[in-house]
């Protein structure tokens, strides 16, 4: 039987007080969401907090999806179940159903949350090249109050992010503009794994020409998750398969995927350039209200 | 620490580790052996409980996480000496062999009937995709699941009509 090391447990009433319990127990205290990144760990020592912070009872102030102005706004509580569900999140940014119906399987989804995805930093993580293809904000808040950074700055490195020890991710906030379409291709060995390789593409049409374009990665090594190369080569392009095969090659020459019992890099690496074209035809789809 | 969970109803209070994980809570505290555990990783889903009416994979949750909070376990579908309809359905379709899976494909079993009285064989194959069985291959749990769902939608059951108990 795995049994993670021993840690003291604090559950938080507010997400004050979790950050305050943070500053309390110090660096090695951790946030515990849904665990499912975090207790597997634990039991294998690759994590060994000598205290967690409970922050599942803050449903109602971190578990929120809605609209704000012209803003999405998904908290960082909000379970992957949820989220895969949530009508108004896919009405406007239908990539978040697309990402949610192969995020691990349907009773892991029922626990595990957006914002530990994001904090987890998996390099195969999904959410994040979902939320790096949308260009979202995370919305960080600390001791000293909040600060907004954008996803693709959120990342520093594998299982790394900017996030102080005592600072907790609230919620991600996407602007909603008319005209865009969204859309995610992942390739997994079998139902519930993490991915071999996916892309994710958001696009806005200005009639038939690319008017802006979100692209992002993952399992492939793209740096903070995108593919800026390739979106800049798309942008001002007429939307065709032709541009979408030409984008979908650069992303892939932009990437450093590594060989691993999922695939060598070759495989990878066409992979990337495949999803990339698929997820941006479908996208352009949606957006041009072809596609649900 | 001193955790109160409710398992099928009844409050349970022991002190605990705050490491000690609920299906260790439930086997060893509650000691409702029927929640089984296999791979430990949160893969097999043989563990799957129902946390404040959802089924989550127990062996990837702290007992402390569900203290003050309601948990559903194989024994608890079983009312007042009725088996639950998706208990019937795996006696009736030959759903389970060794029965190792069981526990926890009938809890997700429950919960997706619950959502969805009319499940397609597909939508069924979804709902237990996180669940190994090395057993049936899954066509007898499918068909079971399809059965229950067809003894549910054709109403309540008068007692002559309720399946004859197999004999071993
Ligand atoms: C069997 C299985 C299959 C999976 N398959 C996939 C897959 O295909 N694709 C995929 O992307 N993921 C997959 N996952 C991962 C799953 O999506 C994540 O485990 C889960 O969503 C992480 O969220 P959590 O709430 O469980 O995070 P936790 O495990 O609770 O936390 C993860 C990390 O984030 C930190 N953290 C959590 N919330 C916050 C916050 N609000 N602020 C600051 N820090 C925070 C924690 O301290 C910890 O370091 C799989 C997991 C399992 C168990
Ligand atoms: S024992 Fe929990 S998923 Fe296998
Ligand atoms: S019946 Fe044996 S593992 Fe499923």
């Amino acid at each position: 039987m795995q049994v993670p090391a021993p840690f003291t447990y604090e559950r938080a009433t507010s997400v004050e007080h979790a950050i305050e319990l943070l500053g309390q127990l110090g660096p090695e205290a951790r946030v515990v969401a849904g665990g499912h990144s975090l207790i597997p760990m634990m039991k294998l020592r690759l994590a060994r907090p000598d205290a967690l912070v409970d922050i599942n009872a803050l449903g109602a102030e971190l578990g929120q999806i809605r609209v704000d102005g012209t803003d999405l706004v998904i908290g960082a509580l909000t379970r992957h179940a949820d989220l895969l569900r949530s009508a108004v999140a896919g009405e406007h940014f239908p990539i978040f159903h697309d990402a949610e119906k192969v995020i691990a399987d349907p009773v892991v989804r029922n626990f595990g949350t957006v914002g530990g995805s994001l904090c987890q930093a998996d390099p195969a993580e999904d959410l994040s090249a979902v939320f790096a293809a949308v260009d979202a904000v995370a919305v960080l808040r600390g001791p000293g109050g909040v600060r907004q950074v954008p996803v693709r700055e959120l990342h520093i490195g594998p299982y790394e992010t900017v996030l102080a020890p005592d600072e907790l991710l609230i919620e991600l906030r996407v602007r909603i503009r008319p005209g865009g379409g969204s859309a995610y291709e992942k390739v997994e060995r079998r139902v519930g794994d993490y991915a071999v390789a996916a892309g994710g593409a958001a696009i806005w049409l200005d009639g038939d020409t690319v008017s802006g374009a979100g692209i992002g990665l993952t399992a492939v090594g793209a740096e903070h998750f995108a593919a800026p190369e390739a979106e800049a080569a798309l942008v001002g392009q007429p939307a065709t398969d032709e541009s979408f095969r030409a984008a979908g090659r650069i992303a892939a020459d932009n990437c450093n995927p590594t060989a691993d019992q999922r695939g060598p890099v070759d495989y990878k690496r066409h992979l990337a350039a495949e999803l990339t074209t698929r997820a941006l035809r479908r996208a352009a789809a949606r957006a041009r209200g072809q596609e649900a | 620490m001193q955790v109160t969970i409710t398992v099928n109803g009844s409050a349970e209070t022991h002190e605990v580790e705050p490491r000690l994980l609920l299906v260790h809570f439930i086997r060893e505290k509650a000691g409702l052996r029927g929640t089984h555990w296999g791979c430990d990783t949160s893969n097999c889903g043989t563990c799957v409980v129902w946390l404040d009416g959802k089924p989550v994979k127990s062996c990837t949750v702290f007992a402390a996480m569900a203290d003050g909070h309601e948990v559903r376990t194989v024994e608890g579908l079983e009312q007042g000496g009725q088996l639950d309809p998706v208990q019937e359905g795996f006696m009736e379709c030959h759903g389970l062999q060794c029965g190792f899976c069981t526990p926890g494909m009938l809890m997700t079993a429950r919960a997706l009937l619950d959502a969805n009285p009319d499940p397609s064989e597909h939508e069924i194959r979804e709902a237990i995709s996180g669940q190994l069985c090395r057993c049936t291959g899954y066509e007898n749990i499918v068909r079971s699941v399809r059965w229950a769902a067809e003894k549910e939608a054709s109403g309540p059951v008068t007692e002559s009509e309720k399946p004859v108990e197999a004999t071993a």
